[in-house]
């Protein structure tokens, strides 16, 4: 939505494909494939973010027609002292570090024992990504109401007891459905590194006396770490908005023990239509993500060059 | 699980069938919430909502024949339509896209991808309010070309980036051959350059179109009646008159197979896809 294109300083000025220097007509019919694309999302996606700033300084709730007024940063003052907001805040890191950290962990694990050879490999590889592709809302509600339920969920249906999970551990019980979803994910990733890694090296590690574990750590480890760090930062680019778990399984409840950012502002938004308010709102995720995205933007630039290296 | 790194590749022997167990445990494990979610959708009410939950029982066909008559239909058109029209048109705009910026690149080639992929990381929320009022003063709510529009957006730099490292595969020498043979650009690009990246196409096209089939967030804002996708239909299902189990779990089977079978034929490129093209 804004632009942030750090493209790194020292990264080399040579393009990667054919250096030329073409006059301005060549020019311009080298653009113009790019134009329609590039048009199209910035008109999409930045236009409306230079709004959602205007609207950000303007008092307007839509429910008192002709209120709306210029307060300047009067809004942002209010959302940044808002207790809603900043457990809001709390709760959206909460959410996406546990999701983020949990499933790539889990994601690893898998992937390692998806790296050999077995009977059925294809068959469990093909159970393990399904999770990934059943709709989000209809995994929501199936966790919700199938799952959790304390009377005839699966889970007390298995463990005993009549435990009500959804009330006792909201955030347990969004981010084990979200876990679920994204293990898969990351496995993929992951396990795409693994099947890259030449078996000469590891071969001579073990040859030089490495056991397994050291193998581990100190080979497939380290040359696994890009593949790790883009399997986070994509899980929370997606993460970090969760909105489709928090809207079905808790509601934000109980109290507002589970309400992130994106459901607090979809709820400042058409439940209480503070426009002004939400806009400010949003406006501080965008720069809370700008910071997480930075980094991203720099693994990828990072990635590039291990692209021109070969 | 962490002691596994070894570079056992060809399990060998007794701790070769015990990783080959835990796989397949970890595998049916994550499996078995979908498994019951679609024999719940074979159940009656009565035996989905048992205490405790029952694994054997007489499959019915009740829960499944209820969805479609609660018009099920106009809510997966509406999906249908909403993913379809949205991934032709990524695919229209990001391909020739992709091709200024890896095949003959325009100066700033790197700063454009940048660009492209900053618009997907920040958080959809921040632009809804001026979406909707926008959306609003267009007379457009509850219009499923408004969720085309959306949809593209949110999936064009994706596509820019898979699209654009599908074709830095195509050998450069089989390019400048065409062009020494005198063959025109759209000769070059129409035999040449597509044949090599279809499979790349399709594995984008997928990829887009499960991102639309599943996309709730703005649909849930956008539309209602009219233009409710799946999701919105799934939603409805539980708030108008209380829940049943067996009914919502058919439902949910319903909708997600589309993905979930393309999903299954296309694993290999999924991967790819969803590292865009970064991670091969």
């Amino acid at each position: 939505m804004t632009t942030t294109t750090t493209t790194d300083p020292d990264a080399s000025p040579r393009p990667a494909v054919r250096p030329t220097r073409p006059d301005r007509k060549q020019r311009w019919a080298r653009r113009a494939p790019l134009l329609p694309a590039l048009v199209f999302a910035i008109v999409v996606t930045q236009l409306p973010f230079l709004f959602t700033l205007y609207l950000s300084t303007q008092s307007w709730n839509a429910l008192r027609p002709g209120s709306q007024e210029f307060i300047g940063l009067a809004n942002y003052a209010t959302v940044l002292s808002d207790a809603r907001l900043r457990a809001a805040l709390v709760n959206t890191v909460v959410l996406t570090a546990s999701s983020v950290i949990v499933s790539v962990l889990l994601g690893l694990g898998l992937a390692i024992l998806l790296d050999r050879k077995f009977p059925g490999r294809g068959i469990v590889r093909t159970l393990l990504i399904t999770p990934f592709l059943v709709m989000p809302m209809a995994a929501a509600l199936l966790w919700k109401h199938a799952i959790y339920n304390p009377s005839y969920g699966l889970i007390n249906g298995i463990v005993g007891g009549s435990t009500d999970w959804v009330s006792q551990y909201p955030m347990v019980a969004v981010v084990a459905s979200l876990v679920w979803q994204w293990t898969p994910f990351m496995m993929l990733i992951i396990l795409a590194g693994l099947q890259g890694q030449s078996l000469e090296t590891l071969e001579a590690a073990r040859v030089d006396g490495a056991g397994p574990w050291q193998t581990f750590t100190r080979i497939t480890l380290p040359y696994l770490r890009p593949y790790l760090e883009l399997g986070a930062l994509l899980g929370a680019i997606y993460l970090v908005q969760t909105f489709d778990a928090v809207f079905t399984i808790t509601q934000g409840g109980p109290g507002r023990a589970t309400t992130n950012l994106p459901y607090e502002i979809y709820l400042t938004t058409f439940r209480k239509f503070e426009y002004g308010e939400a806009a400010a709102a949003g406006v501080v995720v965008v720069i809370g993500t700008i910071v997480v995205a930075t980094f991203a933007l720099r693994l990828l630039s990072s990635l590039f060059r291990m692209e021109d290296a070969r | 699980m962490r002691r596994t790194a070894a570079p056992v590749r060809r399990g060998a022997g007794v701790t070769g069938a015990v990783w080959t167990v835990l796989a397949w445990l970890a595998g049916l494990l994550f499996f078995l919430p979908v498994v019951w979610m679609v024999l719940t959708g074979f159940k009656r009410e009565v035996d989905a909502a048992s205490n405790p939950p029952a694994w054997f029982f007489t499959p019915v066909l009740d829960g499944y024949r209820q969805v479609f008559d609660r018009d099920l239909m106009p809510y997966l058109l509406n999906s249908l339509m909403a993913s379809v029209m949205s991934t032709l048109l990524v695919l229209l705009l990001a391909t020739p896209a992709a091709y200024a910026l890896s095949i003959r690149p325009v100066a700033k080639w790197r700063d454009v991808l940048f660009f492209f992929i900053s618009t997907k990381m920040l958080p959809v929320v921040a632009a809804l309010l001026p979406i909707y009022l926008l959306v609003q003063n267009l007379g457009m709510l509850d219009n499923v070309w408004t969720l085309v529009v959306l949809y593209t957006a949110m999936n064009l730099p994706l596509a820019v980036w898979m699209m654009r490292s599908f074709m830095l595969e195509v050998p450069t020498a089989l390019i400048e051959a065409a062009a020494m043979d005198g063959a025109s650009l759209l000769v070059t690009i129409r035999r040449i350059l597509l044949p090599i990246v279809a499979p790349g196409l399709a594995a984008t096209a997928l990829i887009c179109f499960i991102f639309s089939w599943n996309e709730f967030f703005l649909a849930v804002n956008l539309t209602a009646t009219r233009a409710g996708t799946s999701p919105i239909f799934l939603v409805g299902f539980i708030t108008s008159e209380g829940l049943f189990l067996a009914r919502l779990c058919a439902a949910a089977t319903i909708v997600s197979l589309p993905v979930v079978l393309a999903g299954w034929i296309a694993q290999k490129q999924l991967v790819r896809g969803l590292s865009m093209g970064a991670v091969k």
